[in-house]
């Protein structure tokens, strides 16, 4: 039988197959999965230990967990005492709910800290073939490395360090087929795909999928590329995406920390590459196809990632994004008043106030190497304050090896510590009401980046180029 | 959890399409370590304003909607985070049933985890719904064993899977049932060798 790359992963998991299943009562009902890997965190984590303290459990296996603290933790200086009580008190908590069922943490004192989404991968944690979850919808970042990877509530989160284990529905498969050429190749960037993609489908485009990207274009980006992608799957509606493993792959692995050594690693990869990609005739649920030939940078416009246009584009007006919907002209009107946005205005005359670069999506060290082409010996606009917040502790180190960190300083912007910081401002990185900020985050819900907050999502070099000039620009003049 | 009861109470309208949990719960209120306590914060954003005044136009701020278990939406309800706070929050302020045209995947599968029934209707049915509670008000008798909601003289059904009604209705420990099946879970790691992280080796 023919099976796609999810269909292989899948099936290798199975605890119960519920089709297979002498127990089952209900035929069409969830199989239970074997999750390898195990990522928590701060926010998500409290309430899941608490109820296995209250009940008794233990921790199943406390070596396929690794935690660390990034939603909340302060991007200033790690030597400033942590002024909020309540943020102080949930850290604590995880460090004491680590120590007690013996799961590795990765805190705030730690050069290995930053977003469990940049962690994973640098560790070497995220392997091939591999399920892994996390109490957070981003974790589709994983499904880079041809990992089946998904965010789960709190009480899965129990679950799974109860269990090792969850029952799931299986879902549906959605190919994504990407043919073309990056005409500019600094200038349009991977995040500059994916939002054209949400664009194209919608928010709940991929609800019940998975998704697999493929293409010639998929294989010639670099890991990082790759984690843009599939990390903003979830905001296509998918729980995962999935990129089949390659050269780069394998080649990003060797010598991570928690990657197999040399010898061990050959013989999986031998097994990867045979076993970890879809068949060549396999069906799949629903299939599109995304041609990035004559691609431009885009840009979020409302206050979800499929409002987006071509940066060359004007605001639209909610009849020319609704399209006969309704209910979608309603949103965009909405939107469109949240955002104090007129339609017709060109997108290069929209000023902002922030620029925030950072998050599980272009926070590594290649969106900072790509921002900083961009701003090189240029200083960011005196009504501007941007910022930068590297994904983690070792990002941060190596940016600073390469000098990132001076230029970045030099340009006006300020060069923080890790963590998710004013993605999602559960720390005192937001916006004021009424702000405007030029974001290389994810969500551009309302309220997401500071109640009141305008966020524009773009990719790494555009929100370079908007600290810049103060206003949208189209970065590929710059290049 | 609770096993899920009947309901019995009329709608509250939240006309509105891609209603995300960052709406649902902000991300302020989600640095409690406790499950209770978030009904107060449900919507915070859109039911109070800068000075944590009640916003008049917001639905759930609107008196004759008071105590009302079930709220009524459109498409994509509960898309973004993961926050199973959501749900919490959700419960917290007394819905019991969220019925909306299509619900995001996280959030849905949160709602079994507490008791809150998430009903998927079509949008021919979400629309005469919510006309009827502009034009009559009218209760709604909600039962899951039937999957039915009655409501003004009509009878509609609503789909379920099999393995989350009888999760709700007996309030199943789905921990508890997982570790049943112990020797599965045996058996797998057994077979597979799923290595600890630091000491990865080959699945055989």
């Amino acid at each position: 039988m023919q099976k796609t790359l999810f269909d292989k992963i899948w099936d290798s998991h199975l605890v119960i197959d519920n089709n297979h299943n002498e127990y089952a009562f209900d035929p069409s009902g969830p199989s239970l999965i074997y999750i390898d890997r195990h990522l928590i965190h701060e926010v998500t984590s409290p309430q899941a230990f608490a109820s296995l303290k209250q009940v008794g459990r233990k921790v199943r296996r406390p070596n396929l967990t690794i935690a660390t603290t990034d939603h909340n933790v302060s991007t200033e200086s790690r030597s400033l005492p942590i002024v909020d009580e309540v943020s102080k008190t949930q850290l604590e908590t995880l460090s004491r709910n680590c120590k007690e069922f013996g799961i590795t943490i990765y805190d705030m004192t730690s050069p290995d800290q930053g977003i469990v989404h940049v962690i994973g991968p640098e560790l070497g944690f995220t392997l091939p073939g591999t399920t892994i979850v996390c109490g957070d919808s981003h974790t589709s970042t994983h499904g880079a490395f041809g990992a089946l990877a998904f965010g789960i509530g709190t009480s899965e989160v129990e679950h799974v360090l109860a269990t090792q284990c969850l029952w799931m529905y299986k879902p549906k498969s959605f190919l994504i087929n990407i043919e073309g050429n990056l005409t500019k190749k600094h200038a349009i960037t991977s995040k500059d795909i994916i939002l054209n993609i949400i664009r194209k489908i919608g928010t709940d485009g991929g609800t019940g999928m998975i998704m697999e990207y493929r293409g010639d274009m998929i294989s010639e980006l670099s890991m990082e590329q790759r984690m843009t992608i599939c990390n903003m799957s979830i905001e296509g509606g998918a729980r995962a995406g999935l990129i089949a493993p390659d050269e780069t792959t394998f080649d990003y692995l060797r010598g991570r920390r928690y990657a197999p050594n040399e010898s061990e690693l050959d013989r999986l990869i031998e097994y990867w590459k045979s076993n970890l990609k879809s068949d060549e005739n396999v069906k799949f649920d629903r299939v599109e196809t995304i041609n990035v030939d004559k691609l431009a940078p885009q840009i979020s416009w409302g206050t979800n990632p499929s409002m987006v246009v071509d940066i060359t584009d004007s605001v639209p007006s909610p009849e020319q994004f609704a399209k006969n919907d309704e209910n979608k002209r309603k949103l965009a009107i909405r939107a469109l008043q949240y955002m104090d946005l007129k339609p017709g205005t060109p997108m290069t005359h929209v000023h902002v106030d922030r620029v925030f670069i950072g998050s599980c999506t272009n926070s590594r060290l290649e969106d900072l190497t790509e921002a900083s082409l961009v701003i090189r010996g240029k200083k960011v606009s005196p009504k501007v304050r941007a910022m930068v917040v590297p994904g983690s502790q070792k990002v941060k180190l190596q940016a600073e090896e390469i000098g990132l960190d001076k230029i970045f300083k030099d340009a006006g912007f300020e060069w923080r510590e890790s963590g998710c910081s004013m993605c999602l401002g559960m720390n005192p990185d937001i916006l004021l009401p009424g702000e405007r900020c030029a974001s290389t985050s994810n969500r551009n819900f309302e309220g997401r980046q500071g109640s009141g907050g305008r966020t524009h999502l773009v990719s790494p070099v555009m929100a370079a180029a908007c600290a810049i000039e103060g206003h949208f620009v189209d970065v590929r003049d710059w290049f | 959890m609770e096993p899920f009861l009947d309901i019995e109470s009329r709608l509250i309208p939240l006309d509105m399409t891609n209603v995300d949990t960052d709406q649902i719960i902000p991300k302020q209120f989600l640095k409690l370590i406790q499950k209770t306590g978030y009904g107060g914060f449900l919507f915070y954003d859109w039911r109070f304003d800068n000075s944590g005044n009640p916003k008049k136009e917001f639905v759930l701020n609107e008196p004759k909607y008071n105590e009302r278990q079930i709220l009524l939406t459109r498409d994509n309800f509960g898309c973004g985070s993961s926050r199973e706070h959501a749900v919490w929050a959700l419960y917290d302020y007394g819905i019991r049933v969220v019925i909306a045209s299509s619900f995001a995947d996280i959030f849905y599968n949160n709602c079994f985890k507490k008791g809150l029934l998430p009903i998927c209707l079509s949008r021919d049915e979400i629309e005469y719904l919510f006309d009827l509670v502009k034009n009559d008000d009218a209760v709604a008798d909600i039962s899951l064993a039937k999957q039915t909601i009655s409501i003004s003289e009509k009878i509609i059904h609503f789909d379920i899977d099999l393995t989350r009604k009888k999760m709700l209705l007996e309030g199943i420990d789905e921990i508890g049932y997982t570790l049943s099946f112990d020797d599965k879970i045996l058996n797998y790691e057994k077979a597979s060798k799923i290595a600890d992280y630091d000491k990865f080796s080959v699945k055989n």
